[in-house]
């Protein structure tokens, strides 16, 4: 085992798992255009699983929150979009190009602005009082999220809702055999982005260097002078922002939308945190790139095994690695 | 000699069990001063308490001029209090350079005093890019020493830094402790007697949640009987 371990560190370690995967599958699949096509959707999928669950990760990491609330900030997200999106009907059907942008963008700059506002509300008013009690905060959390389904059931009611696509993310690449929607790679670049940019700020930034160093000893931040607590509510509302955008994203994606979007997703978002490891942004990236492919290539190839598939993943990476493939490290 | 630092009778309980039982300590400002005592006794729950990482439920304790009792942890840490815990806190996903960057007020070094630490610590320039999680103990050590003093601080508290070192490592942080306390004050929890006695100038034996002991190092050094009686321990038996 350690000889495997060894070995597989030499050429990348865990990293090298999604391309291992795809590699297997395209072996079963034996059909290029269709791997292609279910490669793209899967790294898709997986970018918008990373968006909800980069904050989850690192509010667990950072917090130690349980937070099961989190599954309503990916609903408001998508309904929140959906509504912007609806509201701007010609900007997004129209043929120009630039106006389609400008209301994916204030779309998704709502969602995600309204997720940092929930996250501040709910941080303060939810969380903080439960800090330090994990009972206490999976009830809590689980009654906000009760609470913020109802909302939403009050404020968009409880059928389904279309989700308007701009023009411009309409219709497919089409190179040869191969069609890959034009939704998907958006999504794609969107979620990479996303994870630069939190990569950057986590290694490059001062208030990057805190979360890190509080994911791993919060009581040591604190002794060093920095006010631990105000780095939780600003990490709550960037992750519940994120968890709003993903859902965002997902609406796009899906094109039809009930309440339980959010709670549907959270099975596969804590399957994510829990696989990549706690707190680590490259853990949630690497678990969330798994899951997608894996979802995908299993509903193509064994679609009645589609819903064990990700529960038998991480049985599997668990009992290998009982921290996750990439922890945050402590101490 | 004026006190930097006074506990006046400090009571601290950890969940239900009452572990200080009214502890009334003066540290001189400037060199280093020992609490000494056996596992158990109430050490660390002292450094702890006054850090604020514990809370005192009675007595007051006074830094300078400021009753620190009850403010928090980060403020206590900015008046010029460092801490360097038994498990040394050291951040082991952060480089070494990363972990001493944390420690600084505004995020960057003082060239001067960056020097004067490394010129005390030479493996930590060496491991400078090296994430701390890959050091040894004794460098995880000197890493979390070099952190308390990449800044000017006016007292630092220390947790049994010899434990689980090698002697050699040892001696050199009797060099290096000797030269921090040309500036600061030095507040050593130890069970090391022999470490204690080379850098102590004044002692405080702790029993039990109450300090039973005070005085001058020099004085507990050279009486054996008192020794034994205050720490069951002789120096006989560490030679």
């Amino acid at each position: 085992m350690t000889n495997l371990s060894t070995l597989l560190a030499r050429f990348g370690g865990v990293n090298l798992l999604p391309v291992a995967l795809a590699l297997l599958a395209f072996v079963l699949i034996g059909q290029p255009s269709s791997w292609v096509t279910l490669t793209v959707a899967g790294l898709a999928m997986g970018m918008m699983i990373f968006l909800m669950a980069s904050g989850l990760s690192l509010i667990f990491g950072l917090m130690d929150v349980l937070n099961f609330g989190h599954s309503a900030f990916v609903s408001f997200g998508a309904f929140v979009a959906t509504s912007v999106l609806a509201s701007l009907g010609s900007w997004v059907t129209g043929g120009s190009a630039a106006l389609n942008a400008l209301a994916l963008l204030a779309a998704v700059g709502a969602a995600t602005a309204f997720g940092a506002v929930g996250g501040w509300f709910f941080e303060r008013v939810i969380v903080k009082p439960v800090y330090k009690d994990h009972l206490r905060q999976i009830l809590i959390t689980m009654g906000a999220l009760i609470v913020a389904e109802q909302l939403i059931l009050a404020v968009w009611g409880g059928a389904p809702v279309a989700v308007p696509r701009p023009a411009f993310l309409t219709g497919s690449i089409v190179v040869g055999d191969v069609a890959v929607e034009t939704y998907r790679i958006f999504a794609f670049a969107l979620g990479l982005a996303v994870y630069l940019v939190m990569h950057h700020a986590l290694n490059r930034t001062r208030i990057g260097l805190l979360i890190r160093a509080g994911v791993e000893n919060r009581e040591m931040v604190e002794a060093l002078g920095f006010r631990i607590d105000r780095l939780f509510v600003a990490v709550f509302m960037a992750g519940s922002a994120l968890a709003a955008m993903g859902g965002a994203m997902w609406a796009g994606y899906q094109g039809l939308i009930t309440p339980a979007i959010g709670p549907e997703m959270m099975i596969l978002v804590f399957i994510v945190v829990i696989i990549g490891g706690l707190g680590s942004i490259q853990g949630s990236l690497l678990g969330a790139v798994l899951v997608g492919l894996l979802a995908n290539y299993v509903a193509f190839l064994a679609p009645k095994l589609s819903l064990a598939s990700n529960m038998l993943l991480m049985m599997a990476i668990l009992l290998w690695r009982p921290y996750g493939l990439r922890p945050a490290i402590k101490g | 000699m004026n006190a930097i630092l006074r506990l006046d009778d400090v009571h601290t309980d950890i969940g239900q069990y009452r572990v200080l039982h009214g502890i009334s300590l003066d540290v001189p400002e400037g060199g280093v001063h020992v609490l000494l005592g056996r596992n158990g006794a109430g050490k660390t729950t002292t450094l702890r308490t006054i850090m604020g990482l514990w809370r005192a439920r009675k007595g007051a304790i006074v830094f300078r001029h400021h009753d620190i009792t009850h403010i928090r942890t980060p403020d206590i840490a900015r008046l010029g209090i460092a801490y360097v815990p038994e498990n040394m806190g050291i951040f082991g996903g952060l480089t070494v350079e990363e972990n001493m960057r944390l420690a600084t007020a505004t995020g960057k070094f003082d060239p001067a005093r960056l020097k004067r630490v490394l010129a005390l610590f030479p493996a930590m320039e060496k491991f400078w890019t090296r994430q701390a999680f890959a050091l040894s103990g004794g460098q995880k050590q000197m890493l979390a020493i070099s952190r308390a003093i990449i800044e000017r601080r006016d007292l630092i508290l220390i947790d049994e830094p010899t434990k689980g070192l090698a002697p050699a490592i040892i001696r050199a942080m009797i060099d290096a402790f000797r030269e921090i306390a040309t500036e600061t004050t030095i507040l050593l929890v130890e069970q090391n007697f022999l470490f204690a006695r080379s850098l102590g100038s004044t002692v405080a034996v702790i029993d039990d949640g109450r300090i039973i002991h005070r005085g001058g190092m020099a004085e507990l050094a050279a009486d054996e009987a008192l020794q034994t009686r205050l720490l069951s321990l002789s120096l006989a038996a560490h030679q």
